[in-house]
């Protein structure tokens, strides 16, 4: 994967772009997405790979223009754009997801094919999400992962906790982002989008981890049954980061679209 | 100098197993371990202890905001100094503050705050915080990364809406007004003055500057870990070229206790700091700081909530409070000299006096306010003689005040003129 810039109203964009095929756009979820990301390099095995950082993503500025649910999924509109690309796949993970399916209910001629996976954007009463924003680091994998040790150890691999900087590295890079990601996410991440989604036209797939604890696979079936000729793939011994504990058998459904 | 005497209002019956029990006493507090009925006392021992300081010569008593909250069970200020601005005659009424970005529309502080300064007689000093992230976003749902952009909207309506005098629309992002036009208005002119409560961001230094408000730091830690960001404020404040230094463009919030000796303040207070700094503090880390909240800059500058210290205020003993400047207690000798340390080192002419801490029973905080009274804020009042016309900071009542509770005895039929 390769990083790049381009041009929005809002903000320069990075992205990581690889692979050769179909274009293909990947929105990451809140967590941020890495050039190692494992679905990323199973995609671009079959499909030409966009995969933009959200504003404040990547080691990229907040942008405060960003507010809301619109103008984040414009923003991402521009972005496709930008890119020069014309109706690509649209895939997205968690909040990326979130934005994903707004895109496709706003203008649903422009998103024809949509992959989901684990999204954002609906509440259900009897099954609330659990607040993200008030986790600690070691709370996070055992609502992430299926697989939780396995999850604690990928999720600190490579950091430098001995680092004196490493504190304060940390609490600006989760500023940055989560800060960003709040603005759909927090306090409850949900923005209208249950109304909207009767909209979308796209041949869509939605893919969830069985064992997902952030979003339980309850709010999968609310997804299927809100978007019409939809289907549902449940991926087992797999967590909300089933994009990365089973990437194979997402970009296999994700194919099932293209 | 302008002393205010303050009381958080802490709920005074968190069980002794509180902290092992319970994650936190703010946002997610065990609903049972309030009891209504005992509050009934609770609330009104509190507001007669802030009428007493006003009969001991306090320059202001004080009120803040706070929402599910074990520590401070006030999450209406405006209520409480209702009250204080009925029963008390000399002292400032400070509400530091309502946090105005959760007021919907904001013109609701401007209305609520105009009400105290009348029914007061002028004797408002308003105090707007962004909030803790705890109150702000947690309990009260705001996102974290629009809650100042929202503050500052909320700040420039309520200053027009003091200050202009015809209905004017107002078409901000958070709120779209057609007619702004409220009723009744402050009786200070411009405006009563504003106090800033802050936690070590360049922008509120800034805000505070460029404003005449004046800049308060509300920490629980005491002057000494206070040092540097006061010192900070003091150089932005020359960096600006701000006109002066005057020291009342800034506050400070101190712990103190005050005993005839200083082995007395040991025994009379050490259980109730340690209830304080126990239990009242026990805030879960993951509400001190929503992503968002605190600008890049200022994280960068190294400003982190202070209701997550890494070692936590649990294990603190009387030595470590006090030696660690936490808490000024003692004899009133010592307390004094502390005091001046504070005042002279930190340069602030406005000091918010926590003299109800924790648990405290009435009693021995009428002991300690009136030691501080007689014996230690005479002592101090003239420490900044070259600042002391300086009143641009603080309240200016009418001369002319009535008197509550002035109607005739009895009812009787009128007499015709």
């Amino acid at each position: 994967m390769e990083t790049k810039t381009v041009e929005t109203r809002a903000a320069p964009v990075r992205y990581l772009e690889g692979g050769a095929g179909k274009p293909l756009v990947y929105l990451h979820g809140a967590g941020g997405l890495t050039p190692g990301d494992p679905l990323l390099a199973a995609l671009a095995a079959s499909h030409h790979v966009f995969a933009p950082f959200l504003p404040g993503y990547g080691e990229t500025e907040d942008c405060p223009k960003l507010r809301d649910m619109l103008d984040y999924t414009l923003h991402t509109f521009d972005v496709i754009e930008a890119l020069g690309l014309k109706d690509p796949i649209l895939v997205g993970h968690s909040m990326g997801g979130m934005i994903a399916a707004e895109m496709a209910a706003i203008a649903p001629h422009d998103v024809s094919r949509l992959a989901l996976i684990a999204p954002a954007g609906l509440w259900l009463d009897d099954h609330p999400i659990p607040d993200v924003f008030s986790l600690l680091p070691f709370e996070m994998p055992a609502y992430l992962f299926h697989d939780a040790e396995a999850g604690a150890a990928l999720m600190t691999a490579g950091l430098k906790m001995d680092d004196p900087n490493f504190l304060q590295d940390y609490l600006v890079r989760n500023a940055r982002q989560m800060g960003m990601a709040g603005k759909l996410l927090f306090p409850i991440p949900e923005r209208g989008l249950a109304g909207r989604l009767y909209r979308i036209k796209a041949k869509t797939v939605i893919v969830w981890g069985q064992s997902d604890r952030l979003i339980p696979p309850v709010y999968g079936l609310a997804f299927e049954a809100a978007i019409a000729g939809s289907r549902l793939v449940s991926v087992p011994d797999a967590g909300h980061m089933v994009i990365i504990e089973k990437p194979r058998a997402v970009a296999d459904a994700i194919a099932s679209i293209a | 100098m302008k002393f205010t005497w303050f009381n958080l209002m802490p709920w005074p019956y968190l069980p002794d197993d509180f902290r092992e029990k319970n994650r936190s006493v703010w946002v997610d507090i065990d609903q049972r371990l309030f009891d209504p009925a005992k509050s009934h006392e609770v609330y009104n021992t509190y507001m007669d202890l802030l009428e007493y300081a006003d009969t001991l010569g306090f320059d202001g008593i004080g009120v803040n905001e706070h929402h599910q909250n074990g520590y401070g069970i006030m999450p209406s200020p405006n209520l409480i100094a209702a009250g204080l601005a009925r029963r008390t005659k000399d002292a400032a009424i400070v509400v530091l503050g309502n946090s105005i970005a959760l007021y919907n529309p904001p013109v609701r502080v401007a209305e609520e705050f105009a009400m105290l300064d009348c029914i007061s007689g002028g004797r408002l000093v308003a105090g707007f915080p962004v909030g803790t992230s705890m109150d702000t976003n947690y309990c009260y749902g705001q996102i974290p990364a629009l809650t100042r952009e929202k503050y500052a909207e909320a700040h420039e309506l309520i200053i027009r809406a003091w200050t202009e005098r015809d209905p004017f629309a107002f078409n901000g992002r958070y709120n779209k007004l057609r007619r702004v036009n409220i009723w009744p208005r402050p009786i200070q002119q411009p405006h009563p003055p504003i106090h800033i409560p802050g936690g070590g961001s360049v922008e509120t230094y800034d805000f505070c500057i460029d404003n005449t408000y004046s800049y308060s730091y509300l920490s629980f830690t005491g002057y000494i870990r206070a040092k540097a960001l006061m010192q900070g404020y003091w150089d932005r404040v020359a960096a600006r070229n701000a006109p002066d230094t005057s020291p009342y463009r800034a506050g400070f919030a101190q712990t103190i206790c005050v005993a005839d000796t200083d082995a007395e303040a040991e025994r009379l207070y050490a259980e109730h700091l340690h209830y304080f700094y126990n239990r009242c503090l026990h805030v879960y880390p993951g509400f001190a700081d929503a992503p968002g909240y605190r600008t890049i800059k200022t994280i960068q500058a190294g400003a982190l909530s202070q209701y997550a210290p890494p070692k936590g205020f649990g294990e603190l003993t009387w030595k470590d409070l006090t030696e660690g400047g936490h808490v000024i207690a003692g004899s009133p000798e010592t307390v004094r000299q502390r005091m001046e340390e504070m005042i002279k080192g930190l340069n602030v002419g406005n000091i918010f006096c926590l003299m109800h801490v924790g648990n405290m029973p009435a009693e021995k905080c009428m002991y300690s306010s009136k030691l501080f009274a007689e014996k230690v804020m005479p002592k101090l009042r003239g420490l900044l003689p070259e600042c002391e016309g300086d009143g641009r900071f603080w309240c200016k009542p009418l001369a002319k005040r009535v008197t509550a509770g002035s109607l005739p005895a009895a009812a009787r039929v009128p007499e015709h003129a």
